[in-house]
């Protein structure tokens, strides 16, 4: 078979087809991947949140989004708020984030009612490898600087050792080590600052409370702020 | 080499060798090593063995059986200069089998991959400890403490007065700078203070001797030292005025590699331009990259990494910086 | 036309990392580990396959000025279906190849195919070419990413091998890919000689 002449018309008809034939298979792949993609999101916003929880078995109630401004900056953080399957309250995985050595430092830090820490997984970071990367195993359970199952108090943050606290620092990097203790710290507060009712007088309550008002407890967080 | 061809004179030769420029700066390295010997004991000893005896070991082996060459090089005395400044770059109480790496990156990637003696482009001895560096980074960041004459690897670290300083920078407090050793103390070595650091950064007063050795021996001329501590001078000075939270010019021209580096590894024959004017291009672009890197850069010390980025411009340098040949005509 | 031919001359005598040295973007990039690697590899071969297809099927209604702009359409369709089904499906794969999935679209040994191949041939023999080519880069790119993997990481494939004091951090970082690929590269040529 001859080529198509590259005459004005075959080129521009050429080009529009193809364009036209992929524009059309993308869109019906877009069309059958959307639900998968949503899922597997929310599946892995899910699941890091049990996995900082300690819990395998929990709902999400809320997701609420705040602002605060400590020190003349402005800090964004997310309380995901979650209870069991029997709709009792846990506690809630906060999402904070700071300046670390070599960029933002994120970490999504899980917190239970009486506002023991319950597990953390670093989300985003840009720290320098083999030295303050080593914190997403560093301050886990079986790490050096374990913090897990400490009793948070807003009096009494979290402070690195060298400092005058009881956090050994990730070795040689205690820049790191202070920012990811401040992450920690600032995500306490803020969990505390707005869960004075929802963690203390709200976890009380909901004891007696069934799932079937699972609902409306969700919608009543959604709105307490 | 076969007979020596007698042919028409003049044949004035200097004495001027290989063997006789590595000794020579050897020599100049020995009151350093005394001084190391003297602040770390038994660490520094191991460390600076372990590391001249594997570098030799790794040149012999390579020419021998990977390069196939007929004369052995190993005793020119490169291999045992790039040893003993590798060890110099090094915590007293680096692991052995650590160093032995850095020995074979040093002279396997380093030089031997280049061809050998005066076909590298990096100096070797800096690529071993960048290497060491990048991938060992806690181990070659605690440093331990000076006068601990018998510990090794169960030294107690400290920080390192560049770490110092780069927690003043990242903190943005220059109350930090408060724990830094008075530049005197840098100056004659900070055992006395508390100081840490490799074996090469504690005595700055070491390695000073060493540079005049080497000027009056005319193994090394003035111009690389001088342009990268000045540069490094003006420039931190100026920063300190600034803004207090950068430490002043004195403890950073005494701290840290630089004078290590400046006097010893940045000279290096083969890997610096070769005339003079190329030289004080190439040690103030060095000084500013060392500013650069130490105060903004991930690691606390920038001299190493300074010191091989301009070795990749070197001959970039020479090309624009040729010397006059002789009997040209200057152009008016 | 010999299809076993087609396909040894695209994982030997013109392996695209090894020889012919192409795509070294994803090459230096992904082989932080074994498993990157491979999943690099296997997510160009199939865009390969895909475009070596399509092209060879459209060849002769392709006016030759425009050709260029043509292949790229098809190969950005191919690789924007990929990155939807690895998100959709192998979530994990997408978010350790981030970027890379998208960058495939550059990735000058599947244009150098179009060009080189799909264009001249017909479409079973395009189809061959991809599958060897893009074997040869999927096995150089696993190799790759086991010795940087073993020496960086002290694992292959994820299995712990040294305890972590006995990683070379530097082998899984930037530099440690450029020193891999040329130690690399000089054991090929020195064993095409001997």
């Amino acid at each position: 078979m001859k080529k198509l002449e590259s005459s004005l018309t075959n080129m521009i008809i050429v080009l529009v087809t193809v364009a036209v034939v992929s524009g059309g298979l993308l869109a019906w792949v877009n069309n059958a991947t959307e639900t998968p993609i949503k899922e597997q999101d929310e599946l892995a916003l899910a699941n890091g949140i049990k996995s900082v929880m300690g819990v395998e078995n929990l709902t999400v109630t809320a997701n609420d989004e705040l602002k605060k401004n400590i020190g003349g900056k402005d800090y964004t953080f997310v309380v995901h708020k979650t209870s069991d399957s029997d709709g009792n309250f846990l506690g809630a995985a906060v999402e904070s984030t700071t300046m670390g050595f070599g960029g933002d430092l994120k970490v999504l830090v899980g917190f239970d009612g009486e506002g023991n820490l319950l597990g953390y997984t670093i989300l985003q970071h840009a720290e320098t490898p083999g030295l303050g990367a080593k914190a997403d195993k560093w301050f886990q359970k079986d790490g050096k600087g374990n913090i897990i199952g400490r009793r948070m108090d807003a009096s009494k943050p979290l402070v690195v050792s060298k400092d005058g606290g009881d956090v050994d620092a990730i070795t040689a990097s205690t820049i790191t080590t202070r920012a990811f203790l401040k992450a920690v710290n600032q995500a306490y507060a803020a969990y505390a600052d707005q869960d004075v009712d929802a963690a203390s007088g709200a976890s009380k309550q909901v004891k007696d409370i069934t799932g079937d008002d699972l609902q409306d407890r969700a919608a009543k967080c959604g709105t307490e702020e | 080499m076969g007979k020596l061809i007698v042919s028409l004179s003049p044949h004035a030769h200097g004495t001027d060798s290989v063997e006789k420029n590595m000794y020579g700066v050897v020599i100049a390295l020995v009151p350093a090593l005394l001084v190391s010997f003297y602040f770390f004991g038994l660490g520094s000893a191991i460390v600076c063995a372990t590391s001249v005896v594997a570098c030799m070991v790794f040149e012999w082996a390579i020419t021998k059986f990977i390069l196939k060459r007929e004369n052995g090089t190993v005793m020119d005395g490169s291999a045992i200069l790039t040893g003993l400044l590798l060890g110099f770059n090094l915590p007293s109480n680096l692991p052995i089998w650590i160093i032995i790496i850095g020995a074979l990156v040093a002279i396997g990637i380093g030089k031997m991959t280049f061809g050998g003696l005066g076909c590298n482009l990096f100096n070797p001895a800096l690529v071993g400890r960048c290497f060491l560096l990048v991938s060992f980074p806690a181990q070659m960041t605690s440093w331990p403490v000076a006068g601990q004459l018998g510990a090794y690897t169960d030294a107690m670290t400290g920080a390192t007065p560049l770490s110092v300083m780069k927690d003043a920078i990242k903190s943005g407090d220059a109350s930090v700078l408060g724990q830094l050793p008075d530049s005197l103390s840098l100056l004659i070595g900070n055992a006395g203070s508390g100081g840490a650091g490799c074996l090469g950064e504690v005595c700055a007063l070491a390695l000073l001797v060493g540079l005049v050795f080497m000027l009056w021996k005319k193994i090394i001329t003035w111009h690389i030292p001088v342009s990268i501590i000045g540069t490094v001078f003006v420039l931190s000075g100026l920063l300190h005025f600034i803004n207090p939270v950068y430490a002043d010019p004195f403890t950073v021209i005494f701290s840290g590699g630089l004078m290590l580096g400046a006097i010893f590894m940045a000279t290096d024959y083969v890997t610096s331009p070769m005339n003079s004017r190329g030289q004080l291009i190439y040690g103030v672009a060095i000084g500013l990259l060392t500013i650069v890197i130490r105060n903004w850069g991930a690691y606390p010390e920038g001299m190493s990494f300074a010191i091989l980025i301009m070795n990749a411009f070197t001959p970039l340098i020479n090309t624009y910086v040729k010397p006059k040949r002789f009997g040209e005509v200057v152009k008016k | 036309m010999n299809y076993i031919k087609i396909l040894l001359n695209g994982i030997i005598k013109e392996n695209p990392t090894f020889v012919l040295l192409l795509g070294m973007c994803p090459t230096l990039a992904t082989t932080t580990s074994a498993q990157n690697g491979m999943s690099m590899g296997l997510a160009t071969m199939f865009v390969l396959i895909c475009s070596n297809i399509a092209i060879s099927l459209i060849k002769s209604i392709t006016p030759d000025k425009v050709r260029i702009p043509v292949f790229i359409v098809v190969i950005a369709s191919f690789v924007t279906i990929l990155q939807m089904c690895l998100k959709a499906y192998l979530p994990e794969v997408n978010k350790s190849l981030g970027l890379f999935i998208p960058l495939i679209v550059v990735n000058c040994i599947i244009l150098g195919r179009a060009e080189a191949f799909a264009c001249k041939n017909n479409s079973v023999a395009s189809l061959f070419d991809g599958l060897g080519i893009g074997l040869g880069f999927t096995v150089s790119l696993t190799f790759l990413g086991i010795v940087r993997e073993v020496l960086g990481a002290g694992s292959v494939f994820g299995v712990v091998l040294l305890p972590e004091t006995y990683n070379i951090l530097l082998f899984i970082l930037p530099p440690g890919a450029f020193i891999t690929l040329g130690f690399l590269i000089a054991i090929v040529n020195k064993l095409k000689k001997a």
